[in-house]
């Protein structure tokens, strides 16, 4: 197990093993987006309340969800880097930024759209709606430290001590909700806790939060393989790489 | 099939405006996390074939010089 871990730190066995299985996790991300999102449209009753505005919440809750996942799993990667250097960690810290950032985006837009039929306001400065801006300026920050820097090396430790930094905002989104009075309602969808809404609004829900995170997925192998052969073009196997 | 009809799908209820907006916007930002890495990638493996290939001609061109010399 320790030695398989070891392996899969070392840029090339990353990229042969990524390369076999980026086509599975994009198959598999199409195929429960595609099918939750036609169950979304289509097949999901109006909300009592909400009417069709509902279906938003199929993009949007699992945007939201992700947008902080990828936060945790990106400053994961940098006390990875921090404490054994693994160049991989660096990496994929630094391909997680720009994806969690347009998540966020997402998240936020998606929100904003889904508020004025429902709240009837596009935008207000309560704490999840602000915490969640704070993260996607988190993102941008990142991602702007790392240009900054002109030493790979010292921009890896900088960007990561940051993330690091960052993550304390990952509570304050989670818990804004029950900590402060505000519009956003608390959370409705749990894997572990009995759904707070019925079956059939659940289940298409679920399909999308698995299809986001497989896209996720997809995405970031794909760019930390284009990382490895920026980084690692003086070695022979990526010389051959990109000959061929 | 929650729908009657194309144009009740399209209206969602009134909330025809927010939802599509709010799913087209999904998709272009999708579209545009999916293109960009095909991109820098094209561009990556073009601009290093680039490289090697210069490294080579400079390559033979000492090689030639050394021949030369001798």
């Amino acid at each position: 197990m320790w030695n398989w871990f070891h392996q899969l730190g070392a840029p090339r066995s990353f990229y042969d093993i990524s390369g076999r299985m980026l086509p599975w996790f994009s198959l598999v991300a199409s195929l429960l987006i595609g099918t939750g999102v036609v169950w979304a449209l289509l097949f999901v009753p109006e909300d009592y309340q909400q009417g069709h505005s509902v279906r938003i919440m199929y993009i949007h809750v699992p945007a939201a969800i992700l947008a902080q996942s990828v936060y945790a799993m990106m400053a994961g990667a940098g006390a990875v880097y921090l404490v054994w250097r693994i160049k991989l960690a660096d990496i994929a810290m630094q391909c997680a930024a720009p994806i969690g950032a347009s998540i966020t985006f997402l998240a936020l837009v998606t929100g904003s759209i889904w508020g004025k039929p429902t709240w009837g306001t596009w935008w207000v400065w309560d704490a999840r709606l602000t915490s969640t801006l704070v993260l996607l300026f988190l993102y941008i920050g990142i991602m702007a430290l790392r240009a900054a820097m002109e030493n790979r090396e010292s921009a890896g430790r900088a960007t990561a001590v940051l993330a690091l930094v960052g993550v304390i905002n990952l509570p304050i989104i989670k818990y804004s909700v029950d900590w402060w009075f505000t519009l956003h309602q608390s959370s409705s969808f749990s894997l572990t806790e009995k759904p707070a809404m019925p079956i059939e609004m659940w289940f298409p829900l679920l399909l999308m939060v698995f299809g986001y995170y497989l896209f996720f997925f997809t995405l970031w192998m794909m760019r930390i393989r284009i990382e490895i052969i920026n980084r690692e073009y003086r070695t022979d196997w990526v010389r051959r790489l990109v000959a061929s | 099939m929650i729908f009657d009809s194309f144009s009740a799908f399209i209206d969602m209820g009134g909330h025809g405006l927010y939802v599509w907006s709010a799913y087209t916007i999904t998709l272009v930002v999708f579209t545009y996390n999916i293109v960009r890495p095909l991109l820098m990638r094209r561009e990556l493996i073009k601009v290093q074939k680039r490289i090697l290939l210069q490294a080579h001609i400079e390559e033979q061109a000492q090689a030639l010089d050394k021949g030369r010399a001798l």
